[in-house]
């Protein structure tokens, strides 16, 4: 069986792929897209722990199930404000978006 | 069974893990954002691969359904009602280099806390072959001893983030 470390590494490589889609992009629907990979690479982690750890239990799925369910929440409330956003600022570049910057 | 020294297994996690983090290269090197919802699709598809290699399946069903097909149709709706991400003059913001150290740094550190074993032995010995499956997952979701308030707080916040979304996008035509 693949060992456990290999998991972790490309759990590590995705999530920091994602961090840097989430503070390189300037587009707002990227920024998003980096989230979605950032927390992929959490599920990764949750399962391979669960499986090499304690197979059992099932800790390991029902909180890679709710990561799912709080991730499918944050898409469709973040592409919404970006939606309203485009609606009100005819741009979805985060640069463009600094209104409540003090 | 053994091809070229290597298990069928190990192929299977090397074609996923080149597309998972294919994809996720794509999603951030993209210059054209449909192009891109469309490697994160390739991504999200090699991790629902990889949890078919961690045994379990229904995630990785799941991951299919809800993430592919609802997440990926739902950017790459974002993407075409906001027209102006095709023609976005500059893919980065001024910030890349220095959020490029900071992300190659996080890497180096990661990747020393998973190889080295500083925070704990991360090389078990090798997994059990007595998995759960997804029958146990099922009644740990609805057992009262284990996830069934988790559960039914899921639910209200995917209700509740359902009609946000819908108030939030909506048109204020009266206005």
């Amino acid at each position: 069986m693949v060992p456990l470390w290999m998991y972790l590494a490309v759990a590590a490589a995705l999530f920091c792929l994602g961090t840097y889609t989430v503070l390189s992009r300037k587009n707002a629907v990227a920024v998003l897209m980096g989230v979605e990979l950032m927390l992929n690479a959490v599920n990764l982690n949750l399962v391979a722990f669960w499986r090499f750890q304690d197979p059992l239990n099932m800790a390991g799925q029902a909180f890679t199930a709710f990561v799912l369910v709080v991730a499918a929440a944050e898409a469709a409330v973040g592409l919404a404000i970006i939606i309203a956003m485009y609606r009100s600022r005819r741009s979805v570049a985060v640069d463009d978006v600094d209104m409540l910057r003090w | 069974m053994v091809i070229g020294g290597l298990t069928p297994e190990a192929i299977a996690f090397g074609f996923f893990t080149i597309l998972t983090l294919g994809g996720a290269l794509g999603v951030v090197l993209n210059k054209n954002l449909v192009r891109g919802s469309v490697w994160l699709i390739v991504s999200l598809f090699g991790v629902a691969g990889l949890f078919v290699l961690l045994s379990a399946p229904f995630l990785a069903a799941v991951q299919v359904l809800v993430y592919i097909g609802a997440i990926g149709i739902l950017f790459t709706f974002a993407v075409m009602l906001t027209r102006s991400m095709t023609n976005l003059r500059q893919r980065f913001t001024s910030q890349w280099w220095s959020s490029l150290i900071v992300v190659v740094l996080l890497f180096v550190v990661l990747m020393a806390g998973v190889v080295v074993p500083v925070w704990g032995n991360a090389r078990p010995e090798d997994a059990s072959t007595v998995v759960a499956t997804t029958v146990d997952l099922g009644v740990a979701l609805v057992d009262g001893n284990q996830f069934v308030l988790p559960f039914e707080v899921a639910s209200l916040l995917l209700t509740a983030a359902m009609i946000g979304a819908i108030v939030i996008a909506r048109q204020h035509e009266e206005e």
